[in-house]
């Protein structure tokens, strides 16, 4: 097992947004969460990766304790996630924005900027291989130069999925990948996914895109009002009445 | 006219290497510095108190800068890790604690009535001469800050920054600290504005702490606004336009002889505002362009 959840909890006043949440990904897992909106998925991809604090429950990543790490620990653990409403850096070219995620660069360092030029060139030219690399097998080579901020909603979100590869991450949390994405681009995405599954990354999913999720993940976890309600294949979860009820109970009460 | 063109010309340069500091503060990194004027002061002040008892000025320029530096460490520990808007009440706040203590501790400061005399900077060239070298010391001061910035805008450091700009959370989510470039940022803007403050009490020879209210800070900010935000050119152009509305409208005493001098300053600060104002309304990305139409 990679990331296990065990027991996360998050209130706000009274409100349990998210209610002793446990679920595991293995290491080349896929992984999905689905419930209706405000069933607390997101929240619960912030108490994962430490952009919120749980108020009890532990986070644990290739059996290490992560639960007292804070967000920037845990993304340099090898766990990144992406957002539900994407965050490029707007000014930034598609290539630069690979670029600025890669781990562990000499020169963001301001005295190798001054007094080691030549290695940083080196250095400069070995991740920009690696980011044109990545852009390609995301088909996004045709607007490497392109400023992120003029990108379609879809292509952020491949933007997104870039740059959490770019880290060398070994566990990616991606909330609503294909939410505003064209259906030709999502089998692509969804194709991408399991390039990457099959070469040992592992993925935890938020979509409400149920047929291209449940096509893609092995295992489904349902959420509503902050509570795992089902767990297990996507065909024998989407089946079971409860999981039906809190898709469909609103509208038929 | 020379002299008094060349005087402005240094006032200038001295403006830029500020302007130049708060351009990478806010325009390549987002930080809403609204306390510059501290580290010009500190930078001023430990030029002064120095240079009054013999030190070289080759001693008291970088003196100026590390003391600058040394006050901005601390700031940016406590501060940087809050949103960026507490961190432009703290800063604003740490340059009027910075002006108070130059006020209150008469044994270093001289308090109120500051301090006079401070030695010149070529002092054994005289006239039109000495002033022709200040200002080329201020060119190659600026000419090297210049460089130095370019150097950073093209770096990882520098793609790094503007990344925090464009978006602090998701640089977090990729495992990197945006307080740790935050800092080290604010360190090196107070360098520019220490260095800057040592420029200005030499060439001024007097200081006191009435010339460091937070308006020099606005001052700063309106000429990088006007400029163009997060370009260096645009630090350039800025410090040249409000000098030549804060000075052209000195002229305006020929047009309203019926304004007292008294009010005249108040003139020629309103006529500064409404500059920005115009600017804000039909070039908000400033003359020079800002930093999303580079």
């Amino acid at each position: 097992m990679t990331l296990v959840l065990s027991g996360l909890t998050k209130a706000y006043g009274g409100l349990r947004v998210v209610d002793n949440v446990s679920l595991s990904v293995p290491s080349d897992g896929l992984v999905g969460v689905i419930g209706p909106n405000g069933a607390g998925k997101s929240t619960l991809f912030s108490l994962a990766t430490g952009f919120l604090a749980a108020d009890s429950g532990t986070v644990s990543f290739d059996g290490r304790d992560l639960t007292a790490v804070a967000a920037t620990g845990r993304a340099r653990a090898g766990m990144v996630r992406t957002f539900q409403v994407p965050r490029e850096f707007t000014h930034l070219t598609v290539r630069e924005n690979l670029m600025a995620a890669a781990p562990g660069q000499a020169g963001e360092g301001l005295l190798a900027v001054f007094f080691r030029p030549g290695a940083i060139a080196a250095e400069e030219r070995a991740i920009a291989a690696r980011a044109d690399e990545t852009l390609a097998f995301l088909r996004l080579d045709a607007v490497a130069a392109t400023p992120a901020g003029r990108l379609s909603g879809g292509q952020k979100k491949l933007l997104e999925l870039g740059r959490a590869l770019m880290t060398g991450a070994r566990l990616i949390l991606l909330d609503e990948p294909f939410a505003g994405v064209n259906p030709v681009l999502i089998e692509e995405l969804s194709a991408r996914i399991r390039d990457l599954a099959d070469r040992g990354v592992g993925f935890l999913i938020i979509e409400h895109d149920l047929r291209a999720l449940t096509r893609l993940v092995s295992t489904l976890h349902v959420m509503d009002r902050g509570r795992l309600i089902a767990s297990g294949a996507p065909a024998a979860v989407l089946a079971e009445p409860a999981v039906r009820d809190a898709y469909l109970g609103g509208a038929a009460a | 006219m020379d002299a008094y063109l060349i005087a402005i010309a240094i006032v200038t340069g001295i403006y830029v290497l500020m302007a130049l500091g708060l351009n990478l503060q806010y325009g390549l990194t987002g930080l809403i510095n609204f306390g510059h004027v501290g580290f010009f002061c500190v930078g001023a002040y430990a030029a002064a108190i120095l240079a009054s008892r013999g030190w070289p000025a080759a001693a008291t320029f970088p003196i100026a800068a590390a003391v600058a530096v040394a006050a901005a460490w601390p700031l940016g520990l406590v501060s940087l890790r809050l949103r960026d808007d507490y961190f432009a009440i703290v800063s604003l706040g740490f340059s009027e604690v910075v002006r108070l203590v130059a006020t209150s501790e008469r044994w270093l400061t001289n308090g109120v009535q500051g301090i006079a005399g401070i030695p010149r900077l070529f002092a054994d060239l005289s006239g039109t001469t000495q002033a022709l070298a200040v200002l080329a010391l201020l060119l190659v001061l600026n000419g090297l800050a210049i460089l130095a910035m370019r150097r950073i805008v093209a770096s990882p450091f520098g793609r790094m920054i503007e990344a925090i700009r464009d978006n602090e959370e998701a640089v977090r989510a990729l495992g990197k600290d945006p307080a740790r470039f935050k800092i080290q940022v604010l360190m090196l803007g107070a360098a520019l504005a220490g260095v800057s403050g040592a420029v200005y009490a030499h060439y001024i020879g007097f200081i006191a702490p009435e010339q460091f209210v937070p308006l020099v800070t606005f001052q700063i900010w309106m000429a990088i606004v006007m400029g163009g935000v997060g370009r260096v050119s645009g630090a350039l152009v800025g410090s040249g336009l409000l000098m030549l509305f804060l000075e052209g409208s000195r002229f305006l005493r020929d047009l309203l002889p019926f304004v007292s001098e008294v009010e005249m300053a108040s003139v020629r600060i309103g006529v500064v505002g409404l500059a920005l104002i115009l600017f804000t309304l039909y070039r908000p990305q400033g003359l020079m362009g800002d930093f999303t139409r580079r």
